[in-house]
């Protein structure tokens, strides 16, 4: 991972900074209803940049959408140069993009470490044979894959609980364990949905320290989050979706005293 | 859970439920205890064998519902028939391979056989992946109804080309594992051919558990059952695993249909319907989706209906079989060994 380490560029520089991921005018409708409306914003390399707005403005479509849940009905999804709008989930998690879910999706009739391994997946090459004979190639790959697997949950901090059945890891635990998985599929741009939700402050802390602590490795972090003291705290530059449309993108500072942000959050009135 | 169902189990949970159950069970012992005295005990021990050997081939059967189910939640009714299909492919291999009646095996002949196993099981792999492709895989978001309807439609399909194949005889399959018996004390003696059959069915489970436990592909199908969008965002091709999935279930299938074949010796086109609905109940039995579930409620059939047959009639096999599938539904829906299926 260390030849990985990239120089992160200042924070007031990121809009110059080369994107890792462009949105070129994407839109994603469902039947009558417009989710995603015609929105546009880079991530640049090596920043954490934060999607907010209220309940329901698009932002997890949005995730999904990048990710190749959904294809967009319109627009771009350029993924370091590569338009990646309507590629499959797989393929997208092959090319380097992961990501957390906002409602834990863990495998959680396996063990931790067998989850982090199972994030391994693409990026392993034994074939059928090799695992059904035992192949020296086999074996190393498998030791490589385990130590790793050990490393990441070491990383998250739950090393001690790689024997133990996903379902029964504590909450805090599982959305660590799920950062792990989705780092071990070594993607260069991570998406967390939500990774604060239901977190006490101690436990939100530590998630900005962990956020940090990725993107000392090199990857890329975007992030959807409600708990503004989160956002403003990890992430350098804001975008902010309300009904579908994106109506700021900024530094923390600027979103702060965007009177639009303002009136999405607490209502025209306010 | 309707009300009904409530108070059914709570019945069965209280005291007054507990005493019913062990009279009951007092009943069937004593009366089953009977029977197997005046029987004997080397009679007993050869129903034993038999009940197991069966109990292998439903087993086997079985592997494949709970494999499909546990991936995505189809009961797979063509299943079934997937068995006599496998056994109608390879039987067409037998003379090719110059596998005929009256001839010592032989290690050729062993090899032969080896070798129609390999084919039919591939050939009904993959046409079993075919059928996925084109019957369930565009119904996969669909109501669950749904592919369950084409499942019994792709049965009666599988029926039809079969009976058009080979007519509705009882198609002889040669005789060609040995018919040596094994002398067990007094009177008792065990086919070499039982043994033959659970040995082969034992030596497939132990490997599909190895393959499931150890290899990339197992891990996968395992991450897929338990969560379809999270496994395809870990870089996991979930149409192929899907696929790989059918066509394990159909190898095991086609070798159940092989062993089946060679252990009585006959096939008929609409064998696999009952076979497909005991094995089903013992995939129930031993819990959907659970691996090691199914090959013990294989078992469990196997000895139920041997033991039903040798010491009670024949024709009441179907009721004690599926009065279990019943009474399991309504007392313990999760089986012997608990569910293994998608959290919703």
């Amino acid at each position: 991972m260390a030849d990985q380490m990239e120089n992160a560029a200042p924070a007031d520089r990121m809009e110059d900074a080369a994107p890792i991921l462009q949105l070129d005018h994407v839109s994603k409708r469902f039947g009558g209803l417009l989710a995603v409306d015609d929105v546009s914003f880079n991530v640049a390399k090596g920043e954490v940049f934060a999607l907010i707005g209220p309940n329901g403005a698009g932002k997890t479509t949005l995730f999904n959408c990048i990710t190749g849940i959904f294809s967009p009905t319109e627009g771009r999804l350029v993924f370091e140069g590569r338009d990646v709008a309507g590629h499959k989930p797989h393929d997208v998690a092959e090319l380097g993009i992961a990501r957390t879910f906002q409602n834990i999706r863990l495998f959680g009739y396996m063990s931790a470490l067998d989850n982090v391994r199972v994030g391994q997946h693409v990026r392993m090459r034994a074939k059928l044979w090799d695992a059904l004979l035992k192949t020296p190639k086999e074996r190393r790959e498998e030791l490589r894959v385990t130590e790793r697997a050990r490393e990441l949950l070491d990383f998250v901090g739950i090393g001690r609980h790689g024997d133990s059945y996903a379902r029964n890891l504590a909450y805090g635990q599982q959305r660590r364990l799920e950062i792990a998985r989705a780092l071990a599929t070594e993607p260069r741009l991570l998406l967390l949905d939500e990774p604060a939700a239901g977190f006490t402050p101690q436990e939100k802390v530590e998630l900005m320290q962990l956020v940090e602590k990725i993107l000392g490795q090199g990857i890329t972090v975007f992030l959807i989050e409600h708990d503004m003291k989160v956002v403003m705290g990890a992430s350098r530059r804001i975008a902010v979706l309300d009904h579908g449309e994106k109506i700021a993108e900024g530094t923390p500072d600027e979103i702060r005293n965007n009177r639009k942000v303002i009136e999405a959050y607490l209502g025209k009135s306010a | 859970m309707s009300i009904a169902l409530q108070r059914t189990r709570s019945i069965a949970n209280g005291r007054l439920g507990s005493l019913l159950l062990l009279l009951a069970l007092c009943v069937v012992l004593i009366v089953v205890g009977q029977r197997v005295l005046s029987g004997g005990l080397s009679f007993f021990i050869q129903i034993l064998v038999f009940g197991l050997a069966n109990g292998a081939i439903y087993g086997l059967v079985a592997l494949g519902y709970t494999m499909v189910y546990g991936i995505i939640e189809l009961i797979n009714f063509a299943h079934g028939d997937l068995v006599t299909l496998g056994a109608f492919i390879g039987l067409a291999f037998f003379p090719i391979f110059g596998l005929v009646e009256g001839k010592d095996l032989g290690i050729i002949g062993v090899a032969a056989l080896a070798a129609v196993f390999l084919i039919a099981m591939v050939l009904t792999g993959g046409i079993n992946v075919l059928i996925e492709r084109v019957a369930y895989r565009p119904l996969r978001n669909s109501p669950r109804l749904a592919p369950l309807i084409t499942a019994v439609g792709m049965s009666f399909v599988l029926q039809g080309i079969m009976y058009l194949w080979k007519g509705a005889f009882q198609i002889h399959v040669p005789d060609i594992l040995p018919g040596t018996r094994l002398p067990l004390g007094p009177g008792a003696s065990v086919g070499v051919k039982d043994l033959i059959v659970i040995a082969i069915a034992v030596v497939l489970v132990i490997g599909l558990n190895l393959f499931i436990d150890r290899t990339r592909l197992g891990k996968a199908m395992r991450a897929t059952a338990q969560d379809r969008d999270a496994a395809q965002l870990m870089g996991i091709d979930i149409n192929r695993t899907i696929a790989a999935t059918f066509f394990i279930g159909a190898v095991l299938a086609a070798s159940a249909g092989m062993i089946r074949g060679l252990y009585f010796n006959t096939v008929n086109f609409s064998d696999g319907y009952q076979l497909g609905l005991f094995a089903f109940t013992a995939a129930v039995f031993g819990g959907i989706g659970n691996i090691q579930g199914a090959a013990l409620g294989g078992l469990f059939i196997g000895l139920v209906k041997a033991y039903g047959d040798a010491y009670f009639s024949s024709a009441w096999t179907d009721v004690y079989v599926f009065a279990i599938l019943i009474l399991v539904l309504v007392f313990r829906p999760s089986g012997l060994l608990g569910m293994r299926v998608p959290e919703k």
